[in-house]
């Protein structure tokens, strides 16, 4: 049976790779990869996964120096005898392939990411009407699952340590076109203050990276546009 | 550039970025020579003799290439940011190669003397 060559990250900030050669299957992820190794040749080896068909969004490492999903990466899409896995970007290293990601989920309340209404369960829910353009707009930011890939790709993250990043600004986004969230003010304040919408080049590769094609670059100009509306003024925030 | 930088929004980013670093460097010259034009046309006449020579050409043709590409691509962030995206994938990536090849033509527009 032919066989692979996978370099694993191990240790923490300060590490090596470390290379396991493992059987070539017919049809294998990257994530089964990692853990037919952890199987069965290093008990020791430390990773992130659970429900191995992307939804959960747990497994995102560095893939051949590109942030993915393991499990939703197959090794055949990679073309490549060899391949390299090392923690997510952009994050503390905790050990081999498990980061810290406190500071990343940290930055989502930064920017202002707590839903708050001003109805409680006695009131009628409010009437939303998919059709809109705030709704629209909303919608199409909605589905991230948190998962830090974007996070990953973004080299305003890397240059700049308190830029709030893709995914937290992302979901500000989603917030502030939401009919039922009584504090957007606040939560505009936040996206656009330090840190916020202002910071991004719009490189693209946020959009470029996320697994479920998502586009915080279009979230992020989506706010831009709407700080300079509420700095001149006419913003309906 | 690694992998998920291979992406033409991030090439129009850092062409956008060098350019207008070179831009700020040449600057203070440009206004430099326009200042002498002002004071001194002797100076001025001696100065634009200078820019005859092949490698200042060549320099020149540089600049109006580096400014247009400046331009278009700041336009491309303007129109980015302003109005709205046809879907998910508005990066206008296409404006990146369309804005190379018309700083490519104004600099062969300029190097015909047409603008020049
Ligand atoms: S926007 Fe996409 S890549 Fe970023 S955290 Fe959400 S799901 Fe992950
Ligand atoms: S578009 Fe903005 S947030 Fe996305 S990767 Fe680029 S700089 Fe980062
Ligand atoms: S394990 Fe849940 S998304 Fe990969």
């Amino acid at each position: 049976m032919p066989h692979l060559t996978v370099r694993i990250w191990r240790g923490a900030d300060e590490g090596e790779y470390q290379s396991f050669s493992v059987p070539m299957r017919e049809n294998q992820t990257v994530l089964d990869v990692v853990s037919e190794v952890q199987r069965s040749q290093d008990q020791s080896l430390s990773y992130r996964f659970a429900c191995r068909v992307g939804v959960c969004g747990s497994c995102a490492m560095m893939v051949n120096g590109k942030p993915r999903w393991t499990c939703r990466t197959h090794i055949r899409s990679l073309k490549s005898g060899v391949v390299t896995i090392a923690p997510l970007r952009n994050m503390p290293r905790i050990k081999d392939l498990v980061t810290d990601m406190s500071g990343f989920i940290d930055k989502w309340g930064k920017a202002g990411n707590v839903f708050e209404s001003e109805r409680d369960r006695r009131d009628a829910p409010v009437a939303v009407d998919p059709s809109s353009p705030r709704r629209k707009a909303a919608d199409a930011a909605i589905e991230c699952i948190n998962c830090g890939v974007c996070h990953a790709a973004c080299d305003v993250v890397s240059w700049n340590d308190s830029y709030l990043g893709p995914a937290a600004l992302n979901r500000a986004w989603s917030l502030v076109n939401d009919e039922r969230h009584s504090r957007k003010k606040e939560t505009m304040a936040a996206a656009m203050g330090d840190g916020g919408c202002g910071n991004c080049h719009s490189q693209g590769n946020c959009m470029a990276a996320c697994p479920i094609g998502l586009s915080p670059t279009r979230s992020i100009a989506g706010l831009k546009k709407m700080s300079l509306m509420s700095l001149l003024g006419g913003s309906d925030v | 550039m690694t992998g998920f930088r291979i992406n033409l929004s991030y090439l129009a980013f850092m062409l956008h970025r060098c350019s207008g670093l070179a831009l700020v460097c040449f600057l203070p010259f440009h206004f430099l020579v326009l200042g002498l034009g002002l004071e001194d046309a002797a100076a001025l006449d001696e100065m634009l003799v200078f820019t005859q020579q092949p490698l200042v050409k060549f320099g020149e043709w540089v600049l109006v290439v580096l400014f247009s590409l400046h331009l278009l691509l700041g336009l491309r962030v303007l129109v980015m940011e302003w109005a709205p995206w046809p879907h998910q994938g508005g990066l206008r990536s296409g404006w990146v190669i369309l804005a190379g090849l018309i700083a490519l033509a104004l600099g062969w527009l300029f190097l015909d003397g047409v603008i020049s």
